[in-house]
């Protein structure tokens, strides 16, 4: 298919005519087999390229193209069929009264027959591993596990791309750590885009590529190790680098040349037990 | 706590009646209520009461939680019947108490007021005891949808109470939190006078309701996210099935209004 990217064309953005501009002149392209991290700190502008995205806002100036259409009043519904959305708060985005009435919901909007539904809900919440609690009520699922729900719901719909809008944010390690793991394992079964916005840079790591936003402009476009390197640069517009990232800068200014930045502990150990054997 | 908290009276017992279609009861129930007032014979009376209580039965459910269902009523009956007593004064005299008279027709007319609201109380809690919240909403929905035509809001009417059902262990999860906040602070709930506890509730409401609109607002953003655009061309996945036991609920429903009829005076 082509055209199967998210487009975003000299795109600004503000909340009100006098308020100053959250985006401004940005363009970059989103392809669908890609999985790519948004970081920024608060108020970067993040969260508002999220809701652009799938139409609950509208660009002032520039365009935004999904799979090849403008996103615009008319387009939202497709649009949304195909960019689906997990937000940060467990609770706020659970609107069904049972685990199979919330998936069920997205599907019930876009008019699909029961037989599907009932098809879909199924092989959905296997996906994130929440077979077996389909007439489970909210309030009895752990913050990890109405996530996951929340996955689940996005997926059932089967859209091209899924945006993760701090859905990590308000949970736990232990719960960060099963989404991370189901979100990685969705998309390699589905083949999806995916888009992760967050501040947690252990996330970002996993990622293929990584937009850092800054005062509402793409201050950097790159790899994550590349990103990682920055390290000086990063804490300059308030972003913290992970503890691994953090002590290879300190070994490196210790004097000991790591032949590549490490990502994470595996990689790191791997740079300290052949430092000797490679020379 | 989360597992003391059930939402409505809703007991589950597994019987026929349970598994009747919610909107079979509904309507039972409301032609049941029209007819209890054509009642005007013993024999009458008796059919109406025998079909309450049978169905009562029916449902498998203790008799104290059906007794239960129906303690904040008690007093209403008895005060019903009390008022009669004094009030009616017509009839012969049947015996005198005290030197007050009490008349026949104000003993008939007090005994078949307050069984008629005992009836009533009786099978309309049976409806809640058997169906749980959201097949009522459902239900709603369904039987109000005629009314679609005249604007009426019926999705965005059983939309609502459905969530509404969702929040409120999700609210008094909340309610607990910043009640034990706030105790922490110093805010005393639990002694003063009538005026002080009343006070004390302020810091627990406000915060509540500042985090009841963030949610909804939230609430809001994610259905639409997720494409939600009203009633209109949406599917839904709960259905409701008329079977053959809601026919011979029917069945047995209009045996029993032939028989009111038969039987009246």
């Amino acid at each position: 298919m082509e055209n199967s990217k998210i487009e975003f064309r000299n795109v600004s953005f503000r909340y009100q005519e006098d308020m100053p501009w959250v985006l401004k002149n940005v363009s970059f392209t989103i392809s669908a087999d890609e999985w790519v991290a948004i970081i920024g700190h608060n108020g970067s502008g993040k969260s508002t390229i999220a809701k652009l995205m799938n139409g609950l806002l509208f660009p002032q100036e520039g365009e935004i193209y999904v799979n090849g259409q403008k996103v615009s009043r008319e387009t939202i519904w497709d649009v949304r069929e195909k960019v689906g959305m997990v937000f940060q708060n467990p609770d706020n985005q659970f609107v069904g009264t049972t685990v199979r009435d919330d998936v069920a919901f997205g599907m019930e909007n876009h008019g699909m027959p029961r037989e599907l539904m009932l098809e879909r809900i199924e092989t959905s919440l296997a996906a994130v591993g929440m077979q077996g609690y389909e007439e489970q009520e909210p309030h009895r699922l752990s913050g990890g596990q109405k996530q996951r729900v929340a996955i689940a719901s996005v997926l059932a719909v089967s859209p091209k791309y899924i945006i993760l809008d701090e859905a990590t944010a308000m949970l736990d390690p232990k719960g960060r750590k099963e989404i991370l793991k189901t979100v990685l394992e969705v998309q390699e079964q589905r083949n999806l885009c995916l888009v992760t916005i967050t501040h947690d840079l252990l996330e970002v790591t996993q990622a293929d590529r990584v937009m850092v936003m800054n005062e509402g402009e793409v201050w950097l476009e790159a790899s994550p190790r590349e990103v990682f390197s920055k390290q000086e640069q990063l804490q300059e517009i308030g972003l913290d680098t992970p503890f691994i990232t953090k002590l290879a800068d300190e070994l490196k200014a210790a004097g000991i040349s790591l032949t590549r930045e490490p990502l994470n502990h595996q990689e790191l150990l791997e740079e300290l037990w052949t430092l000797r054997s490679t020379m | 706590m989360s597992s003391s908290m059930m939402i409505g009276q809703y007991i589950p017992a597994g019987s026929f009646i349970h598994k009747l279609d919610p909107r079979t009861k509904i309507a039972i129930i409301f032609f049941f209520v029209v007819i209890v007032f054509f009642a005007n014979s013993v024999m009458s009376y008796g059919l109406l009461t025998l079909f309450a209580v049978g169905s009562a039965f029916a449902t498998k459910i203790r008799v104290r939680y059906i007794l239960k269902g129906l303690k904040p009523v008690w007093f209403l009956i008895a005060f019903t019947f009390l008022l009669h007593l004094f009030v009616t004064r017509e009839g012969e005299v049947i015996a005198t108490v005290f030197g007050w008279e009490l008349y026949r027709e104000a003993l008939i007319q007090g005994s078949t007021i307050s069984l008629r609201f005992f009836l009533l109380i009786m099978v309309t809690s049976l409806l809640t005891l058997t169906t749980t919240p959201i097949e009522i909403t459902d239900a709603i929905e369904q039987l109000l949808g005629p009314f679609k035509r005249f604007r009426f809001p019926a999705h965005e009417l059983a939309l609502m109470m459905s969530i509404s059902l969702r929040f409120i262990p999700t609210l008094m999860q909340e309610t607990e939190k910043i009640s034990k906040a706030q105790a922490s602070r110093g805010v005393d709930f639990r002694t003063g006078s009538f005026k002080d506890r009343i006070k004390a509730v302020i810091p627990l409401l406000v915060p509540l309701f500042v985090s009841a609109f963030k949610r909804a607002e939230e609430l809001a953003m994610a259905m639409e996210a997720r494409g939600y655009k009203g009633g209109e061309g949406r599917t839904k996945l709960r259905e409701l099935h008329i079977g053959w036991k809601d026919y011979v609920v029917y069945g047995l429903f209009i045996l029993l209004m032939a028989g009111l009829f038969l039987t009246r005076n």
